[in-house]
């Protein structure tokens, strides 16, 4: 088994990082580059960047930041947001990106997964899945969103990691909207169903607030993805493994 | 310094920039190329790959590189394969129902065993074995970055590193002046770049 990821996630809009990255001794604090330099000097086995506001107009500018990020990050960049074909996949890949994530658009179009998958191999294609759960459903049912959470799709979301693995995803990111922006830990429950169901690596995402809230979703997840955590210079990535090799959690040594 | 440019072979494989600005970084002067000429010229060749081992088996065939490759080989060229660049150079590959690799080093790339999690992504240690080769001897040890869901055998001609998944498989090989690693030396930060930076000086 390889090491359990630590994985900072940057919000960017317009080529800049959107919330404040509140790092010590950055010249400019907007700049994605200089941030995901600085988590890569941390020890962050990945970096990923989500393009909040991904538009047409906007595409040479991600395309700029990827290329400019992949000049001087060497661990993995996995870039996401306003992917909706085979070009655009290739584009970002093509930029320097190592994986590509697509979620609304693989939604609207579950076959475009395939054809993703078929490119470049299924380990440079990311699903991300974003779930709420439904009210007094029990056993518990979850239901996906797309457009950053805020439409719901009627589709049942365990049943829709099952599909994507099975159409070729080579990892799932999985965000419980419910738990995003809390800090309240991640929905423990969601993990443990969603990795018990696929064969494919999962990355944890929404509702971390501490390094125990790793710990807690690294007892199911692959990978833990998160983001203000570190962005408020609360943890560095260095601490938030210490902490998890001390729990006996396999992560890298820092460099 | 390095002696010469290094050929890093463009034949479609997804992670090429990654390869030449990591390159780049250790200080080599590198030209990407897919001519076939060019390959057969060079002194250094570098050999990236993502994806599946058919398809690009199939693409360095259609395009006159696997036989250029050979051929500099033949005349003493260094190659470093990288990920599918290490799967093409065995005969076999069980991906997509069956492929023929290039057959320079006998074995078959089969599938990691069920019960682990496929793709194998993310950081592992890995373990010298076999000769102890000074390009990869300080690799022992430390986590490097890997992507992949098939494998070269443990007991691969050459090999000089291992890491397990499931079952130990072939992390990295030496023959002569052929080198080939299944991680992404790319992407193993400063691991990776020190490998990268032993290989151009070598």
């Amino acid at each position: 088994m390889p090491a359990k990821r630590i994985i900072p996630c940057l919000d960017v809009k317009g080529g800049r990082v959107v919330k404040g990255v509140k790092f010590l001794n950055l010249r400019d604090a907007g700049d994605p580059v200089e941030a995901a330099s600085r988590y890569d000097a941390q020890g962050a086995d990945e970096v990923t960047y989500l393009d909040i506001a991904a538009t047409l107009e906007n595409r040479g500018t991600l395309l700029d930041l990827v290329s400019r990020t992949a000049a001087r990050v060497f661990a993995p960049l996995t870039v996401g947001g306003g992917v909706r074909s085979e070009a655009d996949f290739v584009a970002l890949l093509r930029a320097g990106a190592d994986k590509v994530s697509v979620n609304s658009s693989a939604v609207a179009d579950p076959e475009l997964v395939d054809r993703l998958s078929a490119i470049a191999g299924a380990q440079a294609l990311v699903v991300a899945v974003d779930v709420k759960r439904r009210a007094g459903t029990r056993p518990t049912e979850w239901e996906v969103h797309v457009a950053g959470g805020s439409r719901p799709t009627g589709r049942e979301g365990i049943a829709w990691v099952r599909e994507v693995a099975r159409r070729g995803a080579g990892e799932i990111l999985l965000t419980s909207m419910d738990r995003d922006g809390t800090r309240a830990g991640y929905d423990l429950e969601l993990l443990e169903r969603v990795c018990g169901e696929v064969e494919v690596p999962v990355i944890a995402s929404g509702g971390v607030g501490s390094l125990e809230h790793l710990a807690e979703g690294l007892r199911f997840a692959d990978a833990a993805l998160a983001a203000s955590i570190f962005h408020d210079g609360q943890h560095t990535v260095g601490e938030a493994k210490a902490f998890l090799a001390a729990r006996g959690i396999e992560v890298r040594p820092c460099p | 310094m390095t002696q010469g440019a290094i050929a890093l072979v463009d034949y479609g494989a997804g992670n090429l920039r990654s390869v030449e600005n990591a390159l780049r970084e250790v200080g080599a002067d590198v030209v990407v190329t897919r001519d076939p000429d060019v390959v057969r010229r060079a002194g250094r060749i570098v050999v990236p790959g993502q994806g599946s081992m058919p398809a690009c088996a199939d693409a360095m065939r259609a395009s006159g590189v696997a036989d250029a490759l050979v051929e500099a080989l033949g005349r003493g060229a260094r190659m470093l394969g990288i990920c599918v660049g290490l799967q093409v150079l065995f005969e076999k590959g069980e991906e997509a129902g069956g492929a023929r690799g290039l057959g320079i080093i006998p074995g078959t790339v089969a599938r990691l065993p069920p019960g682990v999690k496929l793709p194998n992504i993310g950081w592992s240690p890995v373990r010298a074995v076999g000769s102890r080769h000074p390009l990869f001897a300080p690799l022992d040890g430390q986590y490097v970055y890997f992507a992949h869901s098939f494998a070269a055998p443990a007991d691969a001609e050459g090999v000089e590193l291992l890491a397990e998944h499931g079952r130990p498989y072939c992390a990295a090989l030496a023959r002569g002046d052929l080198f080939a690693v299944q991680f992404h030396p790319e992407k193993s930060q400063k691991v990776g770049l020190s490998l990268l930076d032993r290989f151009v000086r070598l």
